[in-house]
This record gives C-alpha cells, sequence and structure tokens, in this order.
C-alpha cells in the first residue's frame, strides 16, 4: 500500500444556516479544499461523500451523481459513504483505501448533512434511524436517552458526576469560541451547563450537541506525490475501523464503547504508536458522556477516569493531550454526515499550525474519531505531519 | 391629502382557555410565550360574524352613512368558504350594498393592514368615499400542535376616508415583503404548517425591523417621535424583543400589547393592538404600527391621533371591556368549539 497524504482542507461554517442549500455548502466546502490544495477541478479523480440521510432531511437519495453533477466533477465515479454520524470519516477511509491500493492518485473525502429543513421533532426521528429501529426507536429510544443510561452506569460505576460531563462542555465551547467555524460562539460555565433543561436525566441541553447544516471537504494524494501540491502534507499514518451491534442492548458494557478501542488499536498499530504519542485529538462528543469515554477507550486515561481527567484540564491547551480543540460537535456543531471530515479539518490546521489561537504548540500526531450510532460503527485515523 | 382612520372597531369572543389547561392536557410547556389566556370562538361565531361585528363597532364611532362605503375587504386567513367571500357577509350586514366592491385578502396575519393600504389609494384618488378594511379571524392550528398555544380568535376593523374626519392621520405607510416560506397551509390541507424556529429571525424579525426601520427612513422619522408601538403580536415575547431591537422602550409598546389575554388573532392581532392604543392616546401623539403576515411581509404605518378622538373613543365598547368579558372554559369545551363544531 501506498503512504497517503493530505494536501487539501475546507468547509462551511457550521450553524443554522437558512440561506445555504445542500448543493451549496457542498460546492463551498470542496472550492475551499481545492484551492487550499492548489488544484483544479481537472485534477481529482474519484470522490467519496459522508452523508447519513439526504433522503429524510432534504428528500434527495443518489447524492453520489449529484455532487459530481452539480460540482462540474462528473464524469469521475463519486461514491456516497453511509454509517450514520461516522458516514464522514468512512469516506475518509474508502478515499484513503483508494489512494493507497493505487487505484487513483488525487482523490477527495467529504461529508455533508443539511439537518435545518425539516423541524427538529422529524431531525431526532430522523437520527433515530441510526439505532436498531425494530428493538430501540420503535419503542421510543432516542439518541439523548441511550447516551444517558450510559452515563448513568458510568457514573455508577466510576463515580463520575454531571460537573465532570460539564466541563467537557465549557470546554468544548470555549474552544468553539476560538473558531471562526463553530456553530455557537457563547460562553458556557459549568453552573449554567447543571441548570440548563433536562433532555434525558442526567443529561441536559448543555451536555448535548446540536442539530446543524455543513460541509467538510479534504483532498488526498500520494505521499510521493504531495510536496508537488503543498510545502504541508499530513500523512494519513493509521486507519481503523470496527462494528458493534447496532443496539446498546447487546453491548458486554455500557461504560465504554467497544469499536472505539478495537478501531483505535488497529489505527495505532499501523501508525506504530501508542495512545501516549497523540498531541491532539477530535473525538466524537455527541454528547459530554461520550468524550470522557472516548477518551477512555482511545486509551489517553485509564477507563473511569474521564471525568476527572477532564476536570483536571488533561484535555485542554497544556494538558497532556488537546482533545476537541475545534469546539468538538458540542461547540463546533455536528452536521452529522460532514462531523468525520471536519475532524480531519481541524487536525490537518493543527499539524499545519494554523489553528489560530487554539492551535495547541509543536502538534506532531494527531487523531481523529468518528462514532456511528451508540458506537455500532466507529472510524479512527491516526495523522502526522509529513517531514 | 393624506388618507385616515375615520372609525374603529372590535371583537373578541366571550370565551377563553388557558394555556396551562392546554398545556395540562397536551404535556406541554407555557413558560417563555408570555401567554395567560387565549380567545376562543362561540359555537355559532365564525371568521364572518366575528368581522361583523367588529365592523359595527367601527361604523359606530364613523357614524358615517354605509352607503357611502365603496368598499368592503376582510383580510383572514381562515374564511368560512374556501370559494365564496366573507366580505359580501360583512358587507350586506353593515349595509353597505349593492353599491359597493367587496373582496377577502389573504397574507397571513398582514391580510388586514394590506386592505387598508387599498383602502387608502382608493380614497386617496377620489374613488370611493369610505373604504372598510378588517382584520379577522378563527385561527387554526392542529391540536397538540406548538400553535395550539396561542391560536386565537378577534377582528379588528378600520373605516379609512380622508384626513379632514379622522381621528388618526396616516401619515406614511411602508412595506416590506420577500418570498419566505415560514408558514403555510396548503390547498385541501386542514391544519398550517410551519418551519419552528424560521420563523423568528429571518421571518418575523427581519421584516418587522426592516419595516419599521424603513418608514422611518422614508417619512425622516426616529424611535423618539413616537409615543407609542405596535407590533403584530404572534406572543408577548416577539414584539417586546423587536422593540428593543429598535430602541424603543417597552413602555411605549405595552399599552398595544394585548396577545397575553387573548392569544393571537392572526388578522387581527396588530389591529387589535392598534385599536387599544387608540383607546388611549391623546391628540397629537403619534404610533408606529407594523404588521408582519408570514409567506412574508410587513406593512408599517405612521399615524397621528387628531382632536376627533376624544369624541370617537366611547361611541363604541373598547378593547378593555372586551378583554374584560369572559367566561372560562376547559379543554372537553374547546375541543368542541374548536374542532368538532368545525368538522
Amino acid at each position: 500500500m501506498r503512504k497517503v497524504a493530505v494536501i487539501g482542507v475546507g468547509m462551511t461554517k457550521f450553524g443554522e444556516l437558512w440561506h445555504a442549500s445542500f448543493r451549496d455548502l457542498m460546492i463551498e466546502a470542496g472550492v475551499r479544499a481545492l484551492e487550499d490544495a492548489g488544484i483544479g477541478g481537472d485534477d481529482i479523480q474519484a470522490a467519496y461523500v459522508g452523508n447519513m440521510s439526504a433522503g429524510r432531511f432534504i428528500q434527495q437519495e443518489h447524492v453520489g451523481a449529484l455532487i459530481a453533477d452539480y460540482s462540474g466533477l462528473a464524469p469521475i465515479p463519486c461514491t456516497r459513504v453511509e454509517a450514520a454520524c461516522a458516514s464522514g470519516g468512512l469516506a475518509l477511509r474508502q478515499a484513503w483505501m483508494d489512494v493507497a491500493s493505487g487505484l487513483h492518485d488525487i482523490v477527495i473525502a467529504a461529508g455533508i448533512e443539511k439537518m435545518t429543513d425539516v423541524l427538529a421533532g422529524a431531525a431526532i426521528e430522523t437520527l433515530a434511524t441510526a439505532a436498531d429501529q425494530e428493538w430501540e426507536a420503535f419503542v421510543g429510544a432516542t439518541f439523548p436517552s441511550l447516551y444517558a443510561l450510559m452515563a448513568r452506569r458510568h457514573m455508577y460505576e466510576f463515580g463520575t458526576t454531571e460537573e465532570q460531563m460539564a466541563a467537557v462542555a465549557v470546554k468544548n465551547h470555549n474552544f468553539a469560541n476560538m473558531n471562526p467555524y463553530a456553530q455557537y460562539h457563547i460562553q458556557v460555565t459549568v453552573e449554567k451547563v447543571l441548570k440548563s433543561p433536562p433532555v434525558a436525566k442526567p443529561l441536559k441541553l448543555l451536555d448535548c450537541s446540536p442539530i446543524s447544516d455543513g460541509a467538510a471537504c479534504v483532498v488526498l494524494a500520494p505521499a510521493e506525490q504531495s510536496r508537488k501540491y503543498t510545502d504541508t502534507p499530513v500523512l494519513i499514518e493509521g486507519s481503523g475501523h470496527a462494528t458493534d451491534t447496532l443496539g446498546l442492548h447487546g453491548r458486554k458494557s455500557l461504560v465504554g464503547l467497544e469499536a472505539t478501542v478495537r478501531a483505535s488499536r488497529e489505527a495505532y498499530k499501523m501508525a506504530g504508536i501508542e495512545p501516549s504519542d497523540v498531541h491532539v485529538a477530535e473525538v466524537h462528543d455527541c454528547f459530554t458522556i461520550a468524550e470522557i469515554m472516548a477518551i477512555e477507550d482511545l486509551g489517553f486515561c485509564k477507563k473511569g477516569e474521564g471525568g476527572k481527567f477532564t476536570e483536571e484540564g488533561q484535555t485542554n491547551l497544556g494538558g497532556k493531550v488537546v482533545v476537541n480543540p475545534s469546539g468538538g460537535l458540542k461547540g463546533k456543531g455536528h452536521p452529522v454526515g460532514a462531523t468525520g471530515v471536519a475532524q480531519v479539518v481541524e487536525i490537518v490546521h493543527q499539524l499545519r499550525e494554523e489553528a489560530g489561537k487554539r492551535q495547541m504548540e509543536g502538534a506532531e500526531i494527531g487523531l481523529t474519531h468518528n462514532v456511528g450510532g451508540t458506537g455500532a460503527t466507529v472510524v479512527v485515523h491516526i495523522f502526522r505531519r509529513m517531514t | 391629502m393624506r388618507a385616515g382612520i375615520v372609525g374603529y372597531g372590535v371583537y373578541i369572543p366571550i370565551y377563553r382557555i388557558k394555556i396551562a389547561e392546554i398545556a395540562k392536557v397536551w404535556g406541554g410547556r407555557t413558560g417563555g410565550l408570555g401567554l395567560e389566556e387565549k380567545s376562543v370562538a362561540g359555537p355559532d361565531e365564525d371568521t364572518a360574524t366575528m368581522a361583523v361585528e367588529a365592523t359595527r363597532n367601527a361604523l359606530a364611532r364613523a357614524q358615517v352613512d354605509p352607503k357611502d362605503i365603496g368598499a368592503v375587504y376582510v383580510g383572514t386567513e381562515s374564511p368560512p368558504y374556501a370559494v365564496k367571500p366573507a366580505a359580501t357577509i360583512v358587507a350586506e350586514a353593515i349595509g353597505a350594498t349593492p353599491e359597493t366592491t367587496a373582496a377577502d385578502w389573504e397574507f397571513a396575519c398582514k391580510a388586514g393592514t394590506a386592505a387598508v393600504q387599498a383602502c387608502m389609494g382608493l380614497v386617496l384618488s377620489g374613488v370611493i368615499k369610505y373604504g372598510v378594511a378588517v382584520g379577522a379571524d378563527n385561527a387554526q392550528c392542529r391540536p397538540g400542535d406548538a400553535l395550539e398555544y396561542t391560536a386565537a380568535a378577534g377582528a379588528a376593523s378600520y373605516i379609512i376616508g380622508k384626513e379632514e374626519e379622522a381621528l388618526a392621520i396616516i401619515e406614511g405607510t411602508y412595506s416590506y415583503t420577500t418570498d419566505t416560506p415560514d408558514f403555510w397551509r396548503r390547498e385541501g390541507k386542514p391544519y398550517p404548517a410551519h418551519g419552528g424556529r424560521f420563523t423568528g429571525r429571518p421571518a418575523y424579525f427581519k421584516h418587522i425591523i426592516s419595516a419599521a426601520e424603513g418608514l422611518m427612513r422614508k417619512f425622516d422619522l426616529s424611535v423618539d417621535d413616537f409615543d407609542y408601538a405596535v407590533f403584530h403580536q404572534p406572543n408577548a415575547k416577539f414584539p417586546l424583543e423587536a422593540a428593543k431591537e429598535l430602541g424603543l422602550p417597552k413602555e411605549k409598546v405595552l399599552p398595544g400589547l394585548v396577545v397575553g389575554k387573548i392569544g393571537n388573532t392572526y388578522s387581527a392581532s396588530s389591529m387589535m393592538g392598534l385599536a387599544a392604543v387608540l383607546d388611549k392616546a391623546e391628540a397629537g401623539q403619534r404610533i408606529l404600527m407594523v404588521s408582519y403576515g408570514s409567506g412574508a411581509g410587513s406593512d408599517a404605518f405612521s399615524l397621528l391621533v387628531t382632536e376627533r378622538i376624544k369624541e370617537k373613543r366611547n361611541l363604541a365598547p373598547t378593547v378593555e371591556h372586551y378583554l374584560n368579558r369572559r367566561v372560562l372554559i376547559d379543554y372537553g369545551t374547546y375541543s368542541k368549539l374548536k374542532y368538532l363544531v368545525a368538522e
């Protein structure tokens, strides 16, 4: 397999983007990525697009062809990849495999979701299709309620507190305030999180990521060609993908995601690194408890210590590993299909030292962690600044 | 020459339901909208009957010969007939027929103020002597929908004539219109649909604020020139937020803010608020009034109250009179009146 590098990244602002359509968003992110890579549409040989549910959100399927057509890239092959909220991360993995295999050289990995054209109730129903319909969704389970079960068990087994979960929200919103592309620029305190309206106890409104519109795009090239396009290529050193039971009730444990452990170990092994080597990570904090479980499962701290680790500031600037400097899903927003690719955009900015106030100084190794559903799909990638 | 209001009148049905009673049934929350109760049309009431009541009150104040009324326009989104005007019922009931024109107007919650502008044109061009513009609705909503917490019933009627006879001169009007789908009802559908949060910032606020600013720019006025401000009132929160953004103190808005006690009367909403202000205003005072209709648009008006207000005000029941005339009903009775009777 060939080594693969990221040579360009771009994304739209995330948010309630009433002025922009699905197509507008994809083009905006794509053009930014191409400009960043210094290439034109004619250079692109294939594209992979992560999208969870255009069919339900905007009544549009066949979005691979739509995007190729609307961006002027047709007749190149363009494939839609779906793995619920992990669609973006999985699109990147398909694009990486394409370049690594030698089939194509310049390949795009993109992600997009346009969620706010439907009312909140319809959006929640659509998101719930990522759970097990027969055993979970039909009996009324929604994602906040499923993650609330995990949070309760985590609190029971390890003494994790609501204040520790709130610390995740405070940190990520603080980072989001430094990110011009973030959905929210608001001041959040532990007290505000604790006093926000309950959603599914113990999760409150400010423990949850929002419903968002947005798109992100990255351009991949064989590592040996990457210097032709950029002075700062970022290598994809490892890729891991694991699945688990679709329903939460089938899991051996409720206090972590086995698929995160498996996908990350595969990626670490491929990259030849240990968890402690990671400088900066974008993890899937769809709920605050999800970040606490993620940093444990990824091996940044011991199982059960994620709350304390966060509260101590170990995941903030100056800590052991900077987690979600983009603001995460929590503060930057969570257009589900775009999230996995937007995580890569942030890590690339961090490794190129272009992240402004939220920059982790000297970041050389970065990680992205993208989860579908309650952990039935997990995709992990490891990046390294090319020297 | 300017046009003006020569008579105004309102009507609010006697029945009220507490918002908390609706919330009790559907498990919703009552906070945030600033509403206590909403009005409910009785078993023998609809948009046409309420428009008639309001217009009779307007005529009582105007004291004009109904035969001099050359146009009767009813702005509504809940006419009793899909085809067959409510306006002819009103025209007939007040004795304006047959030498008059009549039509129903539709522009969500601002059809009534659009009809006011049309009457101004006909009066100022000399085509008619007086015109009647009514905003009336028995607002529709799907049971349990967010709209059910506010959708109410009521009517407000304005007789437009020349400024010499006016109790309030319409100094100027300015409209702001775009194609914005925030709230709609498709043909054949019983209940309207809405775009949730989209109904706020890009819809209500954008149009209300742009229309108010446009009016002030066009007629060289500032917020300090107005003694009162009335905005379309879908709830008690939006008008106060719009006022704050325009730099208007809430003391200028509260006298016309009646939504808390009767709910959103849709096409009658801003016109009802204006009537509540006219019930109190003194000669020489200036009123800013901005309607809002989904779809979307706002009509802004600058009104100057004249000496005539004193003699006219007490010739018909005030808004306050109707606010205090109330019989509380429970959800069961409400359901019978609102949904079963309508079928």
